[in-house]
């Protein structure tokens, strides 16, 4: 059925910052058999619900706005909206238990867009609420909570990219300057087909995370709406055709699974009713600890107290189709040309390689991962931290080492860039980028300004000195598994400049040797063997000698 | 010349299985080592785990062979002067074509040279090469063993270098077995069919 959700929603305008070019065009002709697919097969999909939301009364309309919708939601749905409100889709904050760091978007620096603090309207745009425009939301109003983001089975809900999670209740241009006209969505027709979430409701935001499709994770972009089996074994839509949260369990609005708290290694093993934490967010809650099976080679189940199952089962990311964003340099932004155009630059793929709004990028598919030890604990430098800027600054530490019992190597994708910071207190920039006051970065490119407003949005002081930092910031990779045929083989990592030849404090065969040992055998080895070749010889000439005589 | 009956059938068996079995475990051991490349890590590895059971197996068998026979009697070292009279030969006498100073018989197979050669081999680079792999094979069983102290990579080391003196020794009893004998190849004919020519009126004891 999600198969089939999804298929209705080929035709989805993502939230994106930058407008692509489509990979796929497809005909009207197509279209329109598309839609009429999805029109017979959504009533399908809503068979196995007992609720038929187009017979309620309280769903007639007419709906004035998002808020008006989930006003009529919650006349049924009383808790719904106490749930969401202590989950971190909505409070966009986390406490750490594990490092005691107050995280969440709120809370943290990036190396994309950097932070949310004075940029409210635009980030937003992804929160699972409307009106979120400056730092004084309030954040206990249940009419605030949007249902049909998550909800929507149409396809035809679309948070207006600008408008603080707000849809458009009126025609808007987008993208900005195109001429081109977003219709509001029918929020009467959405609110009377909700249903279970699909791979499309998360991925409205998820897919699309760092301002465009693929940007921030590379292993989640637009690609996982209908993944091939190629692309990811367990959401294949001919295969599996998983949904989100049949890894990420959901209850009472709460979704396992955060990157906040990675569960780095699971000695749990399959989670079965009364066993285990109720969850099937990690590999082994469903595959186990030993889950390469009689027919698998034993020695790959004796690597699982090491090797995270992503390691090897997630070869490259960004395998879908669409590059991933690897390099955002901002020191380079604000170029125009001669004639006072601001300059963007793409490639051959329509990906930008340089945008006087952003700056120079670098995009890639199909990337090999970096690896590290990691235990699950990662701490941020979070808003107001110190670093040190003689060299890269790690956004994000992550934890772990090989004697560690919980560490496992895990892949990761390292976004590096260059961003602003204050030179004097050595702290990262929050840029006010968004906005049409004249501090914001995008509307006068003037650096101090929007260096000096969105720290201050933040409770900080500028110095007034800025320069560009770079830094790394590492997501583990856990989506888009490869069929099995596709894992790494053991040499990627068991040989001399394998993947792992950065990773210490381990011997591992094939990688690593005692040089003064191979030269020492090296030398007995060769000098035997010279040893015995003048022996043979002067054997020879000495029996060709006695013969002669 | 006389023909002999020197190498009894579970002999010529042992023999060839562990010369098969050690050059596999090198081949293989040198690609799990990152020497060489031509199977692939993985197969190198399997390869190599197969072959190191089946020579413990095939060793248990021949060392219990040895003692319940009383074959060990021919790896007694030989006093010195008779060990330096093999060296005096393989060094001088082989080059003059002197004879042999040893002559072989059923329960003296080895001369001076080789009974010192064959014991190192047996309790000196096999054990070291067995024990260290049967620790490094139980890796995964390290923490359950009381182990968990332990590296690998001392282990690897031990283990490495057992091999580098396994491949010296091979060479060397291939260029020895293959060319030293009066016959063209009659020592590699003697331990297919288990006899070989042995001229018994050369001289020197019997060894």
């Amino acid at each position: 059925m999600i198969s089939i959700l999804s298929f209705a929603n080929t035709n989805r305008q993502p939230i994106t910052w930058e407008a692509f070019p489509s990979p796929h065009r497809t005909s009207r002709f197509l279209l329109f058999f598309i839609v009429l697919a999805s029109a017979v097969l959504s009533a399908q999909a809503h068979a196995e619900s007992t609720a038929d939301h187009s017979k309620f009364e309280e769903l007639k309309g007419p709906f004035d706005s998002g808020p008006a919708v989930t006003r009529a939601c919650l006349g049924c749905h009383t808790e719904a909206a106490k749930q969401l409100h202590k989950t971190t889709h909505w409070t966009w904050a986390f406490d750490n238990p594990v490092t005691g760091q107050q995280l969440g978007k709120k809370n943290i620096v990036n190396n994309f867009c950097v932070a949310t603090a004075s940029n409210w309207p635009r980030c937003t745009s992804c929160h699972i609420g409307y009106g979120w425009k400056d730092a004084n939301f309030d954040l206990t109003a249940e009419e605030n909570v949007d249902c049909l983001v998550c909800h929507d089975t149409t396809g035809k809900y679309k948070k207006f990219p600008t408008d603080a999670g707000h849809p458009n209740y009126v025609p808007k241009q987008w993208p900005p300057k195109t001429g081109k006209m977003r219709q509001p969505p029918d929020l009467v027709q959405i609110a009377q087909h909700v249903g279970k979430p699909s791979r499309d409701n998360c991925g409205t935001c998820h897919f699309y995370g760092g301002g465009g499709d693929g940007v921030k994770h590379g292993h989640l972009d637009s690609s996982m709406h209908k993944p091939t089996h190629a692309v990811d074994v367990h959401m294949d839509v001919d295969g599996l055709n998983f949904s989100c949260q049949t890894c990420h369990t959901a209850g009472g609005h709460e979704i396992a699974g955060s990157r906040y708290t990675t569960k780095a290694s699971d000695d749990k093993g399959i989670d079965i009713p009364g066993r285990g934490d109720g969850s099937r967010a990690t590999c082994a809650s469903c595959h186990g600890n030993r889950p390469h099976g009689d027919a698998g080679n034993a020695k790959l189940d004796q690597h699982t107290d090491k090797v995270a199952c992503v390691t090897c089962h997630v070869p490259t990311f960004a395998r879908g189709g669409r590059k991933t964003k690897m390099w955002w340099d901002w020191s380079t932004a604000g170029r125009k040309d001669q004639h006072g155009k601001p300059i963007v630059i793409k490639d051959a793929d329509g990906y930008p390689t340089y945008d006087f709004k952003k700056g120079d990028f670098r995009w890639e598919a199909n990337v090999v991962p970096e690896y590290r030890w990691f235990n699950g604990r990662i701490d941020y430098r979070t808003l107001g931290a110190k670093i040190d800027d003689t060299g890269e600054v790690e956004i994000n530490l992550i934890g772990g080492e090989y004697g560690d019992p919980d560490a496992r190597i895990w892949p990761f994708k390292v976004m590096r860039g260059r961003q602003p910071y204050d030179r004097e207190n050595k702290i990262l920039a929050v840029p006010h980028l968004f906005g049409k006051d004249d501090d914001a970065y995008w509307k006068s490119f003037d650096w101090p300004r929007a260096i000096k407003a969105g720290l201050e949005a933040s409770g900080q002081r500028f110095s007034g000195d800025y320069g560009f930092v770079q830094t790394a910031y590492s997501w583990p990779v856990t989506h888009m598994v490869a069929p099995k045929q596709d894992a790494l083989a053991c040499d990627t990592c068991h040989s001399r400049s394998g993947r792992l030849a950065n990773l210490e404090g381990f011997y591992m065969p094939g990688r690593d040797r005692f040089a003064w040992l191979d030269l020492l055998g090296g030398l007995i080895v060769l000098g035997t063997i010279g040893g015995i070749a003048i022996h043979g010889a002067a054997r020879l000439i000495a029996r060709s000698g006695r013969r002669k005589s | 010349m006389a023909r002999v009956y020197l190498y009894s059938r579970f002999l010529r068996l042992y023999h060839w299985l562990q010369a098969l079995l050690v050059m596999s475990l090198l081949v293989t051991g040198f690609e799990v080592h990152g020497t060489i490349h031509w199977l692939g890590f993985e197969r190198a590895s399997d390869y190599h785990r197969v072959a190191a059971w089946s020579l413990l197996v095939l060793l248990a068998l021949a060392w219990f062979w040895h003692i319940t026979t009383g074959e060990w009697k021919q790896y007694i070292p030989s006093p010195l002067d008779r060990l330096l009279a093999m060296v005096r030969y393989y060094g001088l006498g082989i080059f003059k074509g002197e004879p042999h100073p040893f002559h072989k018989d059923r329960w003296h197979r080895h001369n001076p040279l080789q009974r010192m050669a064959y014991l190192s081999l047996h309790i000196l680079i096999g054990p070291l090469l067995w024990i260290s792999g049967l620790v490094y094979i139980a890796y995964p069983y390290w923490q359950r063993l009381g182990l968990d102290g332990l590296s690998l990579a001392p282990v690897a080391l031990l283990h490495t270098a057992g091999a580098f003196l396994m491949l010296a020794f091979l060479c060397v009893h291939l260029y020895l077995a293959l060319t030293t004998s009066e016959q063209t190849l009659g020592f590699l004919k003697g331990m297919v069919t288990g006899y070989e020519e042995v001229d018994n009126a050369q001289a020197g004891d019997p060894h």
